[in-house]
């Protein structure tokens, strides 16, 4: 194994490191996805070694550098406003949980 | 017949000394049969698959066959073809019927080529050893007590396996290079933009790219040929003119000029793994290559770069799992927020989970500039060494995995081992380069080693040149695992 | 103590493309639920984002109707939350870097002229629709409309109180008109607008704390929403409490805010640039070409129209308040060739009256600026008067012989008398039949000077003309 990534440096842990129980379920609603509280604590260690993993980058010194937020140097490339697209309701929902009179049925939505 | 490459299966086909119908039966036979042992495959369907052949066959017998007409491809269920379940490896998406065709698919269908079915992989592409798949693992031909590496570890396996000729897989953070290296096949990751994503479920869309598995370079070449292409669907699809592949294959390596950056060769590699790979640079050597030592100072960084940008667009990617429109939904839930928490927390496994949850942490209101932003700039930190490198070679030489495939079971309760095994595969996604594993030898207990390549943008003719002179010299890329091979 | 209200603006301008802004779907109304919804729209698995060029185009012709700056290089981010109307879990949106930045539009207030400043304008795609009629505890969900181009358009808190922010909204849904961006169509949720709003001691001159009421989709509710939102915040303040800032929603039925539950992850959309999408680079020559077909705009039309027509300040703003009411007034002020005064009253009085009760706009109108001009000649060169001019306008409406106003003058004998032979006749026969009346304005009451007019234009049916009738008089009396 590789070592030197393997081990972080304990000098670049960011204090906020420690992933708290509340810090695991406040993300969990964000994800909307449920941890039950006992799922939690396993969670938190876990996402927390991680997390250890990850504060290597964090001490590098990246003034003045530009983000890459994608892999090639590209413009958008755009698209004629034209209509190209059909009605496939009728195959689209065939893979739906619940729908009635062409709706997608949720319960109740609260605005 | 499976002991044949793709082109020498493309050979036949098209002097029509086999049918497509008479080798797909078989392969067929082959892959059901082997199923049980391996699991490589999620789907499997016969009716699909065998009226394929027969429209290859009658396409053949018009003389209207292309490269690869009549060729039986399994491909990574991560791409939708149309009335083909589409798992993703997931219960998320275990009874999803894929109402249209990934642009990979559409290709290899105007190509010709028979669908041999959906292979096995790690829950939405994220694993290194196929154990996150909901489908249960794929287990390694070479030793079935081993991981086949992920995450399109069927799709290795079945390589490997001498049950498909080649298969389709897509890479994020190594998931094409790293089982090909630990089933000892060849597996190409193309430039990002080469492949079109239309169609492929996305797991970090700024690093997927699909590409080919199989025995040789000369058939991951014939494979991309079909594969590659511009889409106007997909916006990051670059638009170069076609190319053919194969076109530099025979070219002699002499005056070639290889990088070995330090920093893949020291003590994080095992000893097995480093004796093979220096087989190969003398072979390279031999053949009239140059060695040159380089150095790729931020490369050591790739893995936690990586665990944050693909966690991050993972996040937002897989939120479209709602169990509303399609997909799994819970069967007991309260209010909408309930359908939403329970769909997702039994839809998803435990690995897609926590990535999803450390997605979410650094993009979340005030982690946003210490990880996403500054994981963006020791990104571009990294594409920079790699430039720089390219000034001074013409591709840069590793081992594609640290060892060789390690045990079911082995890293399933440590993440971050587990993460660490795509140490030397992550670079090249994040800077969007193409690379390429090839076999190299074997390591001490007889399991296959990958020689990672990494070359210039668009330069896979480069790679594959290499990878092919290579194979003409070696015969690594012949030997099947045992029970495989007859 | 004294309050001013501080208003900020977001209008949600609902790009007129036909298709949607990021799929091939159309975007027509009124669709069966989720027929123009495509995989994109869907969100299925393996989708990808594809721009539209019209929608870019818009924004472009927006930035340059507005004065803003056009970004070379703008950025789509991804907004992520959960909502059973946003199939993907996120929106993608314009955050860090928007398509246009700055500008201002210029409203009328009682008090004059004001510039309101807008932060800026970007492109982002709309949701989808949840209905709550009751299929049996849940609410149904129709995808046509996700994925809609809007532009974005942000308003600097520079509007005071409800009145401005009614005039800002009033004029910027002129304008998204008149440069054809946006059908202006509020029941179709065209031109939906959200109002940050807060208030603040009189003289103070930092900004209190806000809440932004959502989706006002008229003018009166805008203006409802507003009065009653800071008068809630006023009341709080004044009775000890604090106004805690969140998103609140306005219910018309009970002419009340509140606060959206929806709304409780506001804080923490996750933006981060949409990988699937690339930069969108905006060259010059684009910029100049939409510049060069940009239309003359309602500011310089306005001021042309006082220059050119010699008209008032406030005649120019009401005919400049459509592009196609001021292309009829011009038409119309053209086919006259001389006394563009007239053609501006009207067009401002008779037509748009008409028009109102119709309930069309000038170019579906049935008089065309032709047929009003050549009316209009005839009140000029005293065939008919003005009085008479109506009736001769309402069976132009109507469509009366073929739409000639002319036809219809001689055809009706509306044609006026303007022989002083006739006219003397008449006005000697109306003061034979009235002798008290002349008794009385020689008595020195003046009124009894209009009865006797009125009595002739009686005796004629209208048709006598009104100057040479009161000449006449006068002689006679005198």
């Amino acid at each position: 194994m590789i070592l030197y990534c393997a081990l972080p440096d304990k000098r670049n842990l960011a204090t906020d490191m420690n992933l708290t129980l509340a810090d695991v379920q406040k993300i969990a609603h964000l994800a909307r996805i449920s941890v039950t509280p006992a799922q939690t604590e396993e969670v938190r260690i876990k996402l927390t070694g991680i997390f250890a993993l990850i504060a290597q980058m964090q001490a590098v010194d990246t003034r003045g550098v530009e983000p890459m937020a994608h892999a090639q140097d590209v413009s958008l490339s755009l698209r004629d406003d034209r209509v190209t697209e059909s009605d496939q309701r009728e195959k689209f929902q065939k893979i739906a949980p619940q729908v009635e009179n062409g709706l997608y049925l949720v319960p109740k939505v609260i605005e | 017949m499976h002991r044949h490459t793709l082109a020498e299966l493309a050979r036949l086909l098209a002097a029509r000394q086999i049918s497509s119908l008479e080798l797909t039966r078989h392969l067929l036979e082959r892959a059901r049969s082997l199923n049980p042992r391996l699991n490589a495959f999620i789907t499997l369907d016969e009716d699909k698959t065998l009226a394929q052949a027969s429209a290859a066959d009658a396409r053949l017998a018009r003389g209207e066959g292309a490269a690869l007409t009549g060729i039986p491809v399994a491909h990574k269920d991560i791409f939708l073809a149309d009335g083909w379940r589409t798992t993703c490896g997931s219960h998320m998406l275990e009874n999803f019927v894929a109402p249209y065709d990934s642009f990979v698919i559409e290709r290899f269908n105007d190509a010709g080529a028979v669908n041999l079915g959906k292979t096995n992989m790690d829950e939405f592409a994220m694993g290194s050893s196929n154990e996150t798949s909901y489908f249960g693992p794929v287990r390694n031909p070479w030793d079935e007590a081993r991981v086949p590496g992920g995450s399109s570890g069927g799709s290795a396996a079945a390589v490997a396996a001498r049950v498909s000729p080649g298969a389709t897989g897509t890479d994020t953070g190594g998931s094409i290079r790293q089982p090909a290296a630990l089933t000892g096949i060849c597996g190409l990751k193309p430039t990002y933009g080469v492949c079109s994503r239309w169609g492929m479920i996305a797991f970090a869309s700024s690093l997927d790219q699909a590409g080919p598995l199989a025995r040789s370079a000369e058939d991951c070449a014939l494979l991309l040929n079909v594969m590659a292409g511009h889409d106007a669907r997909d916006s990051t699809s670059v638009a170069r003119p076609p190319e053919d592949y194969r076109r530099e294959l025979a070219k002699p390596l002499a005056g070639l000029r290889v990088g070995l950056p330090k920093e893949y060769f020291g003590d994080g590699v095992a000893a097995d793994v480093a004796r093979a790979v220096q087989g190969a640079i003398e072979e390279l050597q031999h053949l009239g290559a140059h060695m040159v030592e380089i150095s790729l100072p931020n490369v050591k960084l790739s893995v936690p770069v990586y665990y944050v940008i693909a966690p991050a667009e993972a996040s937002s990617n897989l939120s479209r799992f709602d169990g509303v429109r399609y997909g799994h939904r819970a069967g007991d839930y309260g209010d909408l927020n309930d359908l939403y928490c329970q769909s997702r927390a039994e839809g998803f496994g435990a690995e897609v989970k926590r990535r999803i949850l450390i997605g979410t942490y650094v993009l979340s209101h005030g982690y946003y500039d210490a990880y996403y932003l500054q994981a963006l700039k020791v990104r571009r930190l990294i594409a920079d060494d790699h430039a720089r490198a390219f000034g001074e070679v013409d591709v840069i030489l590793g081992a594609t995995a640290p060892s060789t495939a390690f045990r079911l079971g082995d890293k399933t309760d440590d993440p971050v081992q587990m993460y660490l095994n795509d140490i030397f595969t992550i670079a090249a996604p994040l800077a969007g380069l193409p690379a390429m594993s090839v076999p190299c030898g074997f390591g001490d207990t007889g399991l296959p080693v990958g020689l990672h390549l990494v070359g210039n943008y668009f330069e896979e003719a480069r790679l594959l040149n290499l990878a092919h002179q290579y194979q003409l010299a070696t015969d690594w890329h012949r030997r099947a695992p045992k029970g495989f091979g007859d | 103590m004294n309050w001013e209200i501080v208003v900020g603006i977001e209008t949600h301008a609902q790009l007129s493309t036909q298709s949607k802004i990021f799929s091939g779907s159309s975007t027509a109304f009124g669709a069966a639920p989720n027929s123009q919804a495509s995989a994109i729209d869907l969100a299925l698995p393996g989708v990808l984002p594809t721009l539209n060029r019209g929608a870019v185009e818009r924004a472009i012709r927006f930035g340059l109707a507005v004065g803003a700056v056009i970004s070379p290089r703008s950025v789509f981010a991804r907004k992520n939350y959960f909502y059973p109307d946003l199939p993907k879990g996120y929106q993608i949106s314009q955050y860090e870097l928007p398509i246009v930045v700055g500008g201002a539009l210029a409203i009328v207030t009682p008090e004059g002229e004001k510039s309101i400043r807008l932060t800026r304008a970007h492109l982002e795609e709309d949701a989808g629709k949840s209905l709550h009629e009751d299929f049996h505890g849940s609410s149904g969900i129709d995808l046509n409309r996700a994925g809609t181009p809007l532009l974005e358009i942000v308003s600097e808190p520079d509007l005071r109180g409800a009145a401005e922010a009614v005039a800002y909204a009033r004029t910027l849904h002129a304008l998204v008109r008149w440069i054809g961006i946006c059908d202006g169509n509020m029941q179709e949720g065209s031109f939906r607008c959200d109002a940050n709003v807060s208030v603040r001691p009189r003289g103070s001159d930092t900004l209190g704390t806000r809440c932004e009421i959502k989706n006002l989709n008229s003018f009166r509710f805008l203006e409802k929403a507003i009065e009653y939102e800071a008068r809630r915040q006023i009341e709080l303040i004044e009775d000890g409490g604090k106004v805690v800032q969140q998103t609140r929603l306005y219910d018309p039925d009970q002419g009340e805010t509140r606060a959206m539950r929806s709304k409780e992850d506001a804080h923490d959309y996750r933006y981060f640039p949409d990988p699937d999408l690339p930069p969108l680079v905006v060259d010059e020559a684009w910029i100049e070409r939409v510049r060069g077909e940009l239309p003359e705009l309602p500011e310089a039309k306005k001021a042309r129209f006082m220059r050119q027509y010699g008209l008032a300040a406030y005649d120019a703003h009401s005919l400049t308040a459509s592009r196609e009411m001021a292309d009829y007034y011009e038409a119309t002020a053209a086919a006259l060739g001389h006394d563009p005064k007239i053609a501006a009253n009207w067009v401002m009085g008779e037509l748009s009256a008409a028009l109102n009760r119709h309930e069309i706009g000038p170019e579906a109108s049935p008089i065309a600026p032709e047929q009003l001009a050549s009316l209009l000649a005839r009140i000029l060169d005293g065939t008919i008067s003005g009085k008479i001019a109506k009736d001769v306008f309402e069976a132009l409406w109507a469509g009366e012989c073929g739409g000639n106003s002319d036809a219809i003058i001689a055809a009706r004998g509306l044609k006026q008398i303007s022989d002083t032979g006739a006219i003397e006749a008449l006005v000697d026969a109306v003061l034979a039949a009235n002798p008290r009346s002349v008794d009385e304005f020689r008595a020195g009451k003046d009124k009894a000077f209009n009865a006797l007019v009125g009595q002739v234009m009686k005796a004629s049916r209208g048709q006598a003309n009104p100057a040479q009738v009161n000449e006449v008089l006068k002689k006679k009396l005198g």
